[in-house]
């Protein structure tokens, strides 16, 4: 079974301000997509829409072929979403917080898999230590483990590069290229330089008023 | 009903509906309560026992009325709003809110004032000024949880829910009020709580009740529609009615 | 990677990690639970300052005065509810997880009941001594407390809700909630009122009791709508 997010005319406005309007596209197993535009132009709520938060938009979603409305439990649970928030709490440790977005998602925990992650994350020797000790680079890096912890078809990422150094940026594009080698999707907001070959687009805010 | 409710998702179509209603609820409205209150003030007969200070009833117990029909009304608009995404039901519910408010300071300031010679003070915790105040507050709850959002829409929805929220729970408020109230004052004497009233009491005060509701659906049509231009302003069909002449501004 | 995801494990799961996560949060945070208990005990303390050392007189108010300072200490802790998720995230992403969001904020509350209201409940007696409450009502003062601050966290859940997204919307959360309050103090210091009199204590935690169970069917579902409003407001 091929996965598959598509929209069909998919427009949002905001207290009647058109933010982007007929966006179509169809995201499928293996595409990896950079959603551009100015600051302003609608990227985190167009992610916010594809990740279901937003039910306020005209036009149609689709996964899988059928309603995104109709479907939304099969479609959550294939979903890891990113947002501009690490969302990783200052009081709780590297493990613990993993531990918590395993049994949110219904994943049987595991300790081990949770070390390897914060491992290849270079988290190696933080994993007992509370949050609000780590640097904001480091309390990325809890949640980009969960792309490792957490093997879902859909990514999608709002502005993952935030406060990550170079090694991290190069760590991360190398997995959203092997997660879309392996049959995976991505969709990414970044102005970041993305380094990854076969990068699709959608631009945002270049035909607005 | 499924081709009233998809109509009501046009704003345009309410504007020139609601337009041409609108000047005859005024007009009941004004007749209704020019009528009532002559009638109540001078021709309806004095109370045996609270004299002609009991004529305030027919301020007191319309605004009363309209003050829980309100909010009522408000948390079905927040509703319509929620399920069908009806915008037009928000604008209405919006605008209902202050009128709400207004009632029930109207409702809260006739009963002091009639409690002056009733009980010889201006306030008394009895069991409707009570629920009155509460109500109160909660109307300005819903009119400052709007205005605390940034966004339109999201004021919208949180008014919304806390109006439904409201509106479950005024029910409760009002019997536990009552309940509370007979507790602590066992025999007292509440100034509306008292049954048979002559036919040539209560007849003004039926009228004097639809006049205000009358009143206030007019208030709403008109202040409904001026909401509408106000955030449909850019829309086109706005631009070209302000070309037109602006007819009904 | 090609394969649909299943999620292997029940939404009790979840809530059961939602409930430690937050427990342990706050026993982490001690100033959260200690503050409001701190708080009741001070107002308590301005009462007889404020009005009358006399006990007899205090005797007559305390019911009232006890369930008005834990209502005020219980409102004071809820600001925090779901504010520190709101801002480092955590939110939208328990909003995503693949569970009855409903079920979810419940876990929430009663990590917050167990914190704040049961201790309320359970110092509430040292406090009513110092009141001269009239014995014989003090086990009546506990389960009130317990039943009705149960009440208290769920509604005002909604208020935090609502208010999660907003920059000031601590002084707001009281004006929202207060009024919700009116019939859960009505019967929970009628309740002590009653034991101190001696009748009429069955009806009140009866009517106490179904509150809570209207609260419990209702208002999870307002908490959640009121949530997905604020994360996007």
């Amino acid at each position: 079974m091929r996965l598959c997010l598509e929209a069909r005319q998919l427009a949002c406005e905001r207290d009647d301000r058109p933010l982007f309007g007929q966006l179509d596209f169809a995201l499928g197993s293996g595409d990896i997509v950079q959603v551009e535009g100015p600051n302003g132009s609608g990227k985190t709520t167009l992610l916010k829409i594809l990740s279901g938060q937003l039910g306020d938009y005209q036009g149609e979603l689709f996964w899988n072929g059928v309603s995104l409305r109709q479907n939304r439990d099969h479609f959550l649970a294939n979903l890891l979403y990113l947002g501009h928030a690490p969302g990783v709490k200052a009081g709780l440790t590297a493990l613990e917080t993993l531990a918590w977005y395993q049994a949110l998602a219904g994943d049987i925990p595991s300790e081990d898999t949770s070390l390897e992650a914060l491992a290849q994350w270079g988290l190696a020797g933080f994993e007992d230590v509370p949050a609000h000790q780590l640097s904001a680079g480091q309390q990325r890096r809890i949640a980009l483990a969960r792309l490792l912890l957490q093997p879902r078809p859909l990514w999608i990422l709002d502005e993952p590069f935030t406060a990550i150094d170079r090694n991290g940026v190069a760590l991360l594009e190398s997995l959203i290229q092997a997660h879309a080698n392996a049959g995976g999707c991505v969709v990414v907001t970044t102005h970041h330089r993305l380094d990854i070959a076969r990068l699709g687009r959608i631009r945002l805010g270049v035909t607005g008023e | 009903m499924w081709a009233f409710i998809q109509k009501l998702r046009s704003p345009k179509w309410f504007y020139a509906i609601g337009g041409k209603c609108q000047p005859w609820f005024w007009a009941a409205a004004l007749g209704l309560i020019a009528l009532g209150s002559v009638w109540g003030l001078a021709f309806a007969p004095a109370d045996y026992q609270q004299g002609n200070s009991f004529r305030i009833i027919y301020v007191h117990v319309p605004t009363a009325f309209l003050a829980q029909s309100i909010f009522v009304s408000m948390a079905a608009c927040g509703l319509a709003f929620m399920v069908w995404k009806i915008k037009l039901a928000d604008m209405a519910a919006s605008v209902m809110a202050p009128i709400g408010a207004l009632m029930t300071f109207v409702a809260l300031y006739s009963g002091a004032v009639w409690g002056v010679p009733t009980w010889g003070t201006w306030w008394i915790w009895d069991a409707r000024l009570t629920s009155m105040l509460i109500l109160l507050f909660l109307y300005i709850g819903v009119i400052a949880l709007r205005r605390a959002f940034a966004s339109l829409e999201g004021g919208a929805r949180a008014a919304s829910v806390l109006a439904m929220v409201g509106v479950i729970n005024i029910p409760i408020i009002k019997y536990s009020v009552d309940w509370w109230y007979t507790l602590h004052q066992p025999a007292s004497f509440t100034i509306t709580g008292r049954a048979a009233m002559p036919m040539a009491m209560w007849a003004p005060l039926l009228v004097m009740v639809v006049g205000f509701y009358c009143f206030f659906i007019a208030l709403t049509l008109t202040r409904t529609r001026s909401e509408i231009l106000r955030r449909e302003g850019g829309k086109r069909w706005v631009r070209e009615l302000v070309e037109e002449g602006a007819d009904g501004l | 990677m090609n394969r649909p995801n299943e999620p292997q494990r029940g939404a009790d799961a979840a809530v059961v990690a939602m409930l430690k996560r937050d427990l342990m949060l706050l026993l982490r945070q001690r100033g959260d639970v200690i503050n409001p208990l701190v708080f009741f005990a001070l107002v308590i303390t301005l009462f007889p300052i404020g009005i009358s050392p006399e006990p007899a007189l205090l005797a007559v108010v305390a019911p009232g005065l006890l369930w008005v300072a834990a209502l005020l200490a219980a409102l004071l802790s809820l600001d925090g509810l779901f504010r520190s998720d709101f801002d480092d995230g955590s939110l939208e992403q328990w909003l995503l997880a693949p569970q009855p969001t409903a079920l979810l904020c419940m876990a929430k509350v009663l990590a917050h009941w167990l914190l704040t209201g049961l201790p309320l409940a359970l110092i509430a007696p040292l406090l009513g001594v110092m009141l001269a409450l009239p014995a014989g009502s003090y086990w009546a003062l506990c389960v009130s407390l317990a039943l009705g601050t149960a009440s208290l966290s769920l509604i005002g859940a909604i208020g935090a809700a609502l208010t999660v997204g907003l920059a000031r919307g601590g002084v707001l959360l009281s004006l929202l909630v207060l009024p919700l309050y009116i019939p859960v103090l009505i019967f929970g210091s009628g309740a002590v009122s009653a034991a101190v009199v001696g009748s009429g204590l069955a009806a009140h935690l009866a009517i106490l009791g179904a509150l809570l169970a209207v609260a419990l069917m209702l208002a999870p579902w307002a908490i959640a709508a009121a949530l997905r409003i604020s994360i996007n407001g």
